[in-house]
């Protein structure tokens, strides 16, 4: 048997379930590691003791039917945990405990699973490399000062690191995919309204999505089984059949059709992305797919039209966090001095920025002009979409226009660092799934990755997909271990 | 005033008319909130009725409550109003400290609700207001500043309650047409069960958008608005102040600046809130955590075959079915408990006694005791007893009010008053004939008197007699018989 932290998800529940491992000894090997990786900073807020008892009574009477039988998850410290503290990565959550349990999370538990902690994001998901933080850079397992990506960066690191099994992240435009691809690891947005959002910290509305973030595609099908459930405590939430994905997994792809949208190459996009997409096609078509150019005329448009709506509603999702009822508090002489010195100090400047945008764009005069027409956009954006799949099952683009970049290196420029979502972020606007998988290497051995695009509530399909291509990709994460402390 | 009632405010020569248009917050019977199922009970511990969504913590999100759509749908219909099949809930952007989303869930551009209209009965005849819209809302919570001397402290009991605003057209032209306005709105939910009209608990409370231009001008002059008046009483005094304020400015050459004004009732004047130019940017757009909501042709059916006689219909039939004056019928339908009441009576009485009594002797009673009709010391199943005392002869009219008056006292049943009082009406002509016969004997010289034609002691006569009778001779038939023998 390989070392414990290394096994994938499907690995582990075979071994608890064939009495080959206990949920103590799995739990308490991944906390042992990441006692040696406080240098990933990748945890917020650990739940190691509890963890430990917790598996323990699992132990004591296992139930083995379960999906997740005591397997130890940590997870985007973006989710409320009941009694366990949830910052969203900000100042302004630095000491709020939510009594009550975010419906994914739940899922997990439910399904016989023992939270292992809370893990580092950007602050209420706006970022691309987890430097907003509150509460740290993460490092990226990959290489020393290198981001993890963003917004679910710890998570990401995690993941690639060894510290969890799986986890779930969020998604608003490209948070699990890019971090995943920067990583070498598998991250699955699903459609929206197909995992509940009660209980995570909003940042926009209408394009957050929860998602699994594995190791590999079958550990994300049997994660996404867990996590995507009807709740009616979510409105935009969708009653549908959702599909056993770990037993329908399949890698007979044979006819399927794989849209590639000449939008995607975009100017200044490095060879070796070119290359891995190239190489992604030909595998495709070694599995008997069939390959079909077409077009997604307004891609162009999808990012310019994401930096109004997200930030919009953000603007309006991030007032409750005034001061007034829980969380982080400055005190004024009057309600509005306190209103202004608590949001100045308990936001970081990323955040800010997003909800002096959000703000703009709403504003009477500007409204028309910014978000009324983005809107518009948007609906052309998931047009070219339906018309897409009007003729192919799926569409494979890069994740991301580039490998994971220095610590620091696109902090003061955040046009560079918001185009990272280029390939992403349309997807959110559709509602689509999307799913990153680790598809290459560039020349400093930094992982890449590619993604399929599927039709509304097609997880399965695409899944499979990327089932057939992660076998013939054949990739290995090497990572060497180098932040390893005694 | 001029004589056609006009309401119109002199100066000098000049005659202004007020324009007056309403929004009205009447909060939605409903036992849980709009949007989460904590509880809207009145009354009940600060902070005790309050769910996560009505606080806004992370990551709650609202959940629509049914039955608050229905109660706006019905509402609705009973203001003749278009159903809109297709609204939007939107937020409302800005800070305060009873507000704990930092946003409101309201409905701007597609209300639930189109234009519809509201019927008054004034004293010259009936008008039309029309309804501009009806909306769904949450209300917040309440800011408290007088108990801690350096705190504000905020009680979140009422945050997240259903309201639903009902804007009318700037129909109303005096504070009597808004009291009737105001009275009839509260009287169409009431009678619908949508909004209980509550004015002291809060339950109905208005902005009133006030204007003033001269009589004969077709322009409307430059409104203000006062916020949040809530009692009908205040929003009369209110309008007059601030249309008195407004012409003054007028007459002296200046101009009204349209901005928000708060009334403070103690010194009966309206204050300048925030102007024009301070007007929050509200920056409205679609809640993104919810669907827009779409209602069914089938929904409104339903709720429409639900929907129960209104005032309007019910007078009509009253007039029409028991031959009430309009002037009857309005008194007896503005309220829907003094309608049921009126109805219960009339099931086993007579309609014109009833109609006479409810709206005398009864109304008279909850007036001094100040009861509402619901509070009545008298059933309505002991009032048709009475009547019916009254109609079949048993007891005469002012006996009635005698007996009426012991009922009060514990709702008494007329019918063992009268027995243990003995008070039942002497009907036999036999006995009738004897006292008669006495009081003649008495009186001879009396008689002679009338015989010889001072025709007016015919009343000493009937006077006399019913002393005889200890007041309880029939004087139908002492009429009669005095008349018989006398002329006889």
């Amino acid at each position: 048997m390989s070392d414990i932290t290394s096994q994938s998800l499907f690995e582990l529940t075979s071994n608890i379930k064939e009495k080959k491992l206990s949920s103590e000894e799995i739990t308490k090997a991944f906390i042992n590691r990441a006692e040696k990786s406080k240098k990933l900073n990748v945890y917020v807020t650990d739940n190691f003791e509890k963890a430990i008892d917790q598996s323990k009574k699992f132990d004591s009477n296992p139930i083995l039917d379960f999906k997740l039988p005591g397997i130890p998850i940590a997870v985007k410290d973006l989710f409320c945990t009941n009694g366990v503290r949830t910052t969203a990565g900000s100042k302004i959550l630095n000491n709020f405990v939510p009594a009550y349990e975010s419906t994914v999370t739940q899922n997990l538990w439910s399904q016989g699973a023992i939270l292992l902690g809370k893990l580092n994001c950007d602050e209420f998901a706006m970022g691309s490399s987890n430097e907003t933080s509150f509460f740290g850079n993460v490092q990226n397992p990959v290489g020393e000062n290198l981001v993890p990506g963003g917004s679910s960066g710890g998570s990401s690191a995690a993941v690639a690191a060894n510290l969890t099994p799986v986890t779930i992240g969020t998604d608003t435009g490209g948070s699990i995919r890019q971090p995943a691809s920067f990583t070498g690891t598998v991250g699955l947005k699903p459609t929206y309204g197909s995992c509940s959002r009660y209980g995570i910290v909003a940042f926009a509305s209408s394009l957050d999505q929860a998602g699994p973030m594995t190791k590999n595609v079958r550990d994300c099908s049997m994660l996404l089984e867990v996590i995507s459930s009807f709740d009616q405590k979510d409105s935009t939430s969708i009653d549908y059949k959702r599909n056993y994905y770990s037993k329908e997994l399949s890698k007979d792809i044979k006819g399927k059709k794989i849209g590639i949208p000449k939008e995607y190459r975009v100017d200044n996009m490095p060879d070796e992305i070119e290359q891995l997409w190239k190489n992604g096609i030909s595998y495709a078509k070694d599995c008997g797919a069939e390959i079909i150019d077409i077009s997604l005329p307004h891609t162009n448009y999808a990012l310019p039209t994401y930096y109004i709506v997200a930030p919009a509603e953000a603007s309006s999702n991030l007032a409750r966090y005034d001061g007034v009822k829980y969380g982080f508090r400055s005190p004024g002489q009057n309600l509005i001095e306190m209103y202004e010195k608590t949001r100045s100090e308990g936001f970081g400047d990323e955040v800010k920025r997003r909800i002096m945008i959000g703000t703009y764009v709403l504003s009477s005069g500007y409204y028309d002009a910014y978000y009324l027409k983005a809107q518009k956009v948007r609906q052309l954006i998931k047009k070219d979409f339906d018309d897409a799949f009007s003729k192919v099952d799926a569409i494979l683009t890069p994740s991301t226009p580039s490998s994971a970049f220095k610590i620091g290196e696109k902090t003061n420029d955040p046009v560079s660092m918001y185009l990272n979502d280029i390939f992403t972020v349309p997807i959110n606007l559709a509602g689509l799934p999307g799913i990153s998988i680790p598809a290459g290497k560039d020349k400093n051995n930094y992982p890449l990755g590619l993604q399929v695009i599927g039709k509304p509530f097609d997880e399965q399909n695409i899944l499979n997909i990327s089932y057939a291509l992660e076998d013939k990709i054949n990739f290995k994460n090497d990572i060497s271990d180098w932040w390893l402390s005694e | 005033m001029s004589k056609n009632s006009e309401y119109l405010i002199e100066r000098e020569n000049k005659q202004y008319e007020v324009i007056i248009g309403l929004e009205v917050h009447a909060q939605v019977t409903s036992e849980s909130k709009l949007f989460s199922q904590s509880s809207t009970k009145f009354g009940a511990e600060p902070n005790t009725q309050v769910s996560l969504v009505d606080a806004a913590f992370p990551g709650m999100l609202p959940v629509i409550n049914e039955f608050c759509i229905e109660q706006a749908i019905k509402t609705g219909i009973g203001l003749k109003a278009k159903i809109n099949k297709k609204s939007v809930f939107d937020r409302k952007n800005y800070f305060y400290a009873d507000l704990p989303q930092g946003y409101q869930i309201s409905q701007y551009k597609y209300p639930i609700v189109g234009e519809g209209k509201v019927i008054l009965d004034m004293p010259n005849g009936q008008k039309e207001i029309g309804i501009e819209r009806l909306h769904l809302e949450q209300d917040a919570g309440k800011s408290i500043h007088d108990i801690d001397p350096n705190n504000t402290l905020v009680d979140l009991n009422r945050s997240g309650v259903a309201l639903m605003e009902i804007v009318s057209k700037p129909d109303l032209r005096s504070p009597d047409e808004v009291n009737v306005y105001i009275k009839k709105l509260r009287s169409i939910m009431r009678y619908l069960g949508t909004c209980d009209g509550n004015m002291q608990e809060g339950s109905l409370r208005a902005d009133v958008n006030v204007s003033v231009r001269l009589k004969g001008e077709t322009e409307f002059g430059t409104r203000c608005e006062i916020k949040n008046v809530n009692s009908i009483k205040f929003m009369q005094m209110a309008i007059i102040s601030e249309a008195n304020r407004q012409i003054d400015l007028l007459e002296e050459g200046k101009e009204i600046d349209q901005e928000t004004r708060l009334f403070d009732t103690k010194r009966n004047e309206t204050r300048s809130m925030r102007s024009k130019e301070d007007a929050h940017d509200y920056r409205y757009f679609p809640d993104p955590d919810l669907l827009p909501l779409e209602i069914s042709q089938e929904l409104i059916e339903k709720i429409k075959s639900d929907i129960p006689e209104l005032p309007d219909e019910k007078k009509k039939r009253f007039i029409d079915k028991f031959n009430l004056s309009p002037y009857e019928a309005t008194i007896l339908v503005s309220d829907i408990e003094t309608s049921n009441f009126f109805e219960e009576v009339i099931k086993n009485s007579d309609v014109k006694l009833a109609t006479n009594w409810i709206t005398g002797e009864l109304f008279a009673v909850l007036n001094e005791k100040n009861l509402e009709i619901s509070q009545s010391p008298v059933s309505a199943k002991n009032l048709s007893k009475l009547i019916n005392l009254i109609k079949d002869g048993t007891i005469s009219g002012k006996i009635a009010k005698t007996v009426f008056e012991q009922m009060i006292d514990g709702d008494q049943d007329p019918l063992i008053i009268v027995k243990e009082k003995g008070l039942k009406q002497e009907s036999d002509p036999k006995a009738i004939e004897e006292l008669i016969n006495k009081v003649i004997e008495n009186n001879s010289d009396k008689v002679a008197e009338y015989k010889s034609g001072k025709d007016k002691l015919f009343g000493f006569f009937v006077g006399q007699a019913m002393k005889e009778s200890k007041g309880k001779g029939n004087p139908q038939l002492i009429n009669k018989i005095l008349k018989e023998k006398l002329n006889g």
